[in-house]
């Protein structure tokens, strides 16, 4: 039998049609992707991805380990900051990309569900001679509030004190109250919190907050939504077989200072040079505005050789065809290989999508 | 009224007294594609045979051939449907039709599910 979140019994109740997604059983959507997707963009929706996996780091040795597990520096992190990063492999493969949240007395990583066991296995080989403890905690629960109304009514759910604290996050802040991790931090490219918290309140907080108007938002308005946000989904965008560099991940690497020596440092480094001399493909957006949809493995035709769509989709605000795409550096034309019928589409920089606006030219 | 029949590749028709076959999907069909953003519709007095393609409805997960159901020759299609695709989904097997077919061989109904062996087949 499939896993099920603490909110399994919520997403039958919301209407929810559950689909297998690496052996949980999750909501695909509750009725209409289109309507929830839109409900984010100009409301408020909620997603239990408590499917994720939340490990805690702590001990002496804690930001050393991290120093060498990820790409991003997390010495820039004081407590309640987050760091959006990736771990690589030695070859400079992405083994996942995640976040890390730098708390009172320990460090919070959230990786991928698909990726859980890996990357588990992969932090404990590489966390030997530091003094660290690491804690996978399959007993919290995790929901994504998001869309323009998200952050108020989260608010209005709490008393004075905790309302000023939530309602002052930054991006890319997070604070702790009592046993809940309120961040501002997101997939979607709209404003939003993600919420982490023994799942025996699961329920209950999910109940108030469908009171309150948000409504449940399945994984199909999900991966649109962060489509549109121009967002990397492992696996597709990025998999141990490409570079950081190849997917777009460039601003998640500190290369300063020179001697810290993250995992696949040589060999991302030795793909920078590949990149200098124009030689490694890039991630970027294209945009069909036919009738149509991109999708994830169509060939790529440009004046400077063959590429691929990595993910690719109909997105509902723009109303026409979005993807992302590897294709050579220096690309300036473009085709698509659709259904055996080449189109001609543009190239984008890949964010399509913010605050519910269009952002590419 | 016509007695409806479906194909197992989920493709409805009703076919009236003049030999004249409505055709559409079953609400499974638009049900397990989700929502659905552009629609192929086939020109009006191409002549198709049995489980040939043609057309073409694509949702925001996936896209999907359409086939007939028999034989003809393709009469009228639902051009509403181009303008809004999202009909599909609210109403697959009534007003959502896709094309009307001039059958060339009504034996060939013979062959179809009645409606509740179709439903037993989904799940």
């Amino acid at each position: 039998m499939n896993k099920r979140t603490p909110l399994y019994e919520q997403h039958i109740a919301a209407g929810g049609k559950l689909v297998d997604f690496a052996g949980w059983d999750m909501p695909i959507n509750y009725g209409s992707q289109i309507a929830e997707h839109k409900q984010v963009r100009e409301h408020a929706g909620v997603f239990d991805v408590s499917h994720m996996n939340v490990v805690d780091v702590e001990g002496p040795d804690a930001l050393p380990f991290l120093r060498r597990l990820v790409t991003n520096d997390p010495i820039k992190l004081e407590p309640g900051k987050a760091l959006y990063t990736c771990m690589l492999n030695e070859k400079g493969g992405v083994v996942d990309d995640l976040i890390v949240y730098c708390l009172d007395s320990y460090y919070r990583l959230v990786v991928n569900c698909a990726t859980g066991e890996k990357d588990l296995a992969w932090m404990q080989k590489h966390s030997a001679g530091f003094d660290v403890t690491l804690t996978h905690r399959p007993e919290l629960a995790i929901l994504a509030v998001h869309g323009p109304q998200s952050i108020a009514i989260v608010c209005s759910l709490l008393d004075a004190g905790s309302a000023a604290i939530v309602g002052g996050l930054k991006n890319f802040r997070a604070a702790e109250i009592g046993d809940t991790l309120y961040a501002r931090t997101g997939y979607t490219g709209e404003l939003g919190l993600e919420l982490i918290f023994p799942a025996d309140y699961a329920a209950e907080l999910w109940n108030k907050l469908l009171a309150a108007g948000v409504k449940p938002i399945g994984l199909g308005a999900r991966d649109t939504l962060r489509l549109e946000a121009g967002m990397n989904l492992y696996g597709h965008d990025m998999t141990e077989e490409t570079s950081p560099l190849e997917s777009n991940l460039e601003q998640v690497i500190s290369w300063e200072p020179a001697d810290r020596d993250f995992i696949g440092r040589a060999a991302v480094s030795e793909h920078k040079k590949l990149q200098l001399e124009g030689k490694l493909p890039h991630l970027t957006g294209l945009v069909y505005e036919g009738r149509g949809v991109l999708r994830e493995g169509q060939r790529v035709e440009t004046d400077a050789g063959s590429g691929i769509i990595t993910s690719g989709s109909f997105s509902p605000t723009l109303n026409h065809s979005i993807a992302l795409a590897r294709i050579p550096l220096g690309a300036t034309s473009c085709q698509v290989d659709m259904r055996g019928t080449l189109v001609p589409v543009r190239i984008v920089k890949p964010s399509f999508v913010r605050f519910g606006k269009k952002v590419f030219e | 009224m016509s007695t409806r029949k479906f194909a197992e590749s989920h493709e409805w028709i009703d076919v009236d007294a003049d030999g004249v076959g409505t055709v559409g999907i079953s609400d499974f069909a638009q049900s397990a594609l989700g929502d659905i953003v552009f629609v192929e519709l086939p020109t009006v007095g191409r002549t198709v045979a049995a489980k040939e393609e043609v057309a073409v409805v694509e949702s925001v997960k996936s896209v999907s051939d359409i086939y007939s159901p028999v034989s003809g020759e393709i009469v009228a299609v639902n051009e509403e449907l181009t303008g809004q695709p999202e009909a599909i989904n609210a109403a697959a097997e009534s007003t959502a039709w896709l094309f009307k077919i001039k059958l060339s061989d009504a034996s060939e109904l013979e062959s179809l599910l009645d409606p509740d062996t179709y439903a037993s087949q989904q799940h």
